[in-house]
């Protein structure tokens, strides 16, 4: 990373602590809102946070590191979380799983080289009388089927395409 | 995205706005605790604490600052009526949440809602500022001056132990969602170390419904023990999933009936931490004395694979294990190699006497209420489908299973 690119980064995170307020209730929404702005929570921003909040690095990672929601790793513009819980077990989330892999040609854990999708398992979302359920970014989608996810992924890709519209925030989520 | 609301409506539909809150605020804080006491409302969140207890708790402990949180971290699997009524009937939530701060003296409330539900939390936020508008938060809640209260909402981050009360508090905190030691409970000792009441979402909706009906309307309902309605969850092989209300007390033959799952040859109920019933038992009752539940109620037709449905549940608890005790870290996974031997045909009966030990040691010796579930499902099965699951020629592996 440059050394401009890091001022900057550490402006919007000096920005972000003004806004969330720094005690230690403050990690979390902060934490949150840099891994919906930049997809990451990387090792440089987990120390520049301790900073900010009077913490050992080590207690930001820990956080990061507890909470499924929160990466080190980059994601995707676009992270996929297909519903694994019983319902949406039992009623045909092996097929759309081994879809969603055919169709990104990724699998469960991995990023596509283009960096538009992540692929992961999620818990009940509780949405088992509509299963099977997944969750792209914040938006959920029901009864979906191994052919039904390609519209959806088409979806994403026209969002988040060449010409799509930017609002300069980075990738709509 | 709409839920179907099963054949009967619910109570909630019935209820005038406000009716709750105005009448709690007539009546002095003691009496509106005697009149949920007297109810008898019991935690909708499947604990089944009674609220009014808790509340009384909270409400005579001593401290500057008292807190009031929603917990809406609904991850049981098979729960989805916090949901529906965060989206449906959220001005409720917040009545009851601020019939709470009246009670106990609290002037902040936290919504802690999941990270799945991002979805629903600008709703919410519309709801809190329109309540603001309306003086129903703020300061001189319902014009009674000294009586301030606002709610605000924090985001989880996808972890199901965070449902439960101290992780909760934790995670709030800013720290890992590691369940703390109880005592000393919330109620004294919660949110930053100031009192603090946890409660359902549901909880609260009924508290308003108590004030808004009278206690005998609630107490009417139901069993002794386990007084008033209840929603439920229904989800898996019946003709009719959703959100059904039901008074505690039903026998899960005459929910079936109502659900359109007569055929099923099990029932979870109360989700992947409560426990697996098979047809001869369809004749007992859904309450806090005999087969307890938070709402969830999966349905599993004479097709399915009971070791398939343990093992599911199994995996669930291992990935959401948070790892600080023993018993849960370790014992999970050894329980999944047991299923996976089930599954193989190569366990003998001594073998599986083992892992029904093992299982009850996670009962007893596990920290939190995650650990010491999660060998609930396995165990009922165990327990109850000895013929299906002994003695089995393995399987090739369905196509398309994840590893």
């Amino acid at each position: 990373m440059l050394v401009t690119e890091r001022e900057r980064l550490r402006e919007e995170l000096v920005r972000l602590a003004d806004e969330h307020g720094r005690d230690r209730s403050a990690l979390i929404p902060i934490l949150q809102e840099v891994q919906r702005r930049w997809l990451r929570i990387s090792p440089y921003c987990m120390q520049a946070i301790a900073d900010l909040l009077d913490l050992h690095p080590v207690e930001v990672y820990s956080v990061v590191s507890f909470y499924d929601f929160l990466e080190d790793k980059p994601q995707g513009q676009f992270v996929i979380r297909l519903c694994r819980t019983i319902t949406c077990d039992m009623f045909g989330k092996a097929h759309v799983a081994r879809q969603l892999e055919n169709d990104l040609g990724i699998k469960f854990g991995e990023t596509t080289p283009d960096g538009k999708f992540t692929l992961q398992w999620a818990h009940c979302l509780g949405m088992c009388d509509q299963g099977p359920a997944m969750l792209v970014n914040d938006q959920v989608f029901t009864r979906v089927t191994p052919e039904s996810i390609h519209g959806i992924l088409a979806q994403c890709r026209e969002t988040f395409g060449v010409h799509a519209v930017s609002d300069g925030k980075g990738p709509a989520r | 995205m709409t839920t179907i609301l099963g054949s009967r409506s619910l109570t909630f539909d019935t209820i005038e706005p406000g009716a709750g809150l105005s009448a709690a605020l007539r009546k002095a804080p003691g009496d509106v605790l005697a009149e949920i006491g007297e109810s008898g409302l019991r935690g909708r969140g499947g604990a089944g604490f009674p609220t009014s207890v808790k509340w009384s708790l909270a409400a005579e402990a001593e401290s500057d600052q008292k807190y009031v949180v929603c917990n809406a971290d609904e991850g049981e699997p098979g729960t989805f009526k916090d949901r529906v009524i965060l989206s449906e009937y959220a001005d409720l939530v917040l009545e009851g949440m601020t019939i709470a701060a009246r009670v106990i003296g609290a002037a902040r409330g936290l919504i802690y809602l999941r990270a799945e539900y991002a979805y629903l939390r600008g709703h919410i936020d519309e709801v809190l500022q329109r309540r603001r508008r309306q003086g129903l938060l703020g300061k001189a809640v319902g014009g009674r001056e000294g009586f301030r209260f606002d709610v605000a909402i924090r985001m989880g981050s996808g972890s199901y132990v965070c449902g439960e009360e101290t992780a909760l508090i934790e995670s709030l905190e800013g720290q890992r969602g590691e369940p703390r030691n109880r005592p000393p409970f919330p109620i004294d000792t919660g949110y930053f170390g100031r009192p603090t009441i946890v409660n359902n979402v549901e909880t609260f909706a009924w508290v308003v419904c108590i004030l808004a009906k009278g206690a005998g309307w609630f107490n009417s309902r139901g069993t002794e023990q386990s007084t008033g309605p209840k929603l439920f969850s229904v989800s898996g092989d019946c003709r009719r999933p959703g959100v059904y209300e039901f008074p505690l007390g039903v026998t899960i033959a005459e929910l079936l009936r109502e659900v359109g799952g007569e055929e099923a040859k099990a029932v979870q109920v109360g989700g992947a931490s409560g426990q697996c019933l098979p047809r001869a038992k369809f004749d007992r009752t859904i309450a806090y004395e005999d087969v307890p539940t938070g709402g969830s109620i999966i349905v599993f037709g004479p097709q399915r694979d009971m070791l398939d449905v343990a093992h599911n549940f199994l995996e669930f608890f291992a990935d959401e294990s948070c790892g600080q005790c023993t018993p849960c870290r370790e014992g999970v996974p050894k329980l999944i190699e047991g299923v996976d031997m089930l599954k193989r045909g190569q366990c003998s009966m001594a073998y599986l006497n083992e892992l029904c030990s093992l299982g009850e040691t996670l009962q007893l010796a596990s920290k939190c209420g995650l650990g010491q579930s999660a060998p609930n499902a396995f165990l009922s099965i165990a327990r109850d489908f000895r013929d299906e699951i002994l003695g089995r020629t393995p399987e090739p592996r369905r196509t398309g299973d994840d590893p």
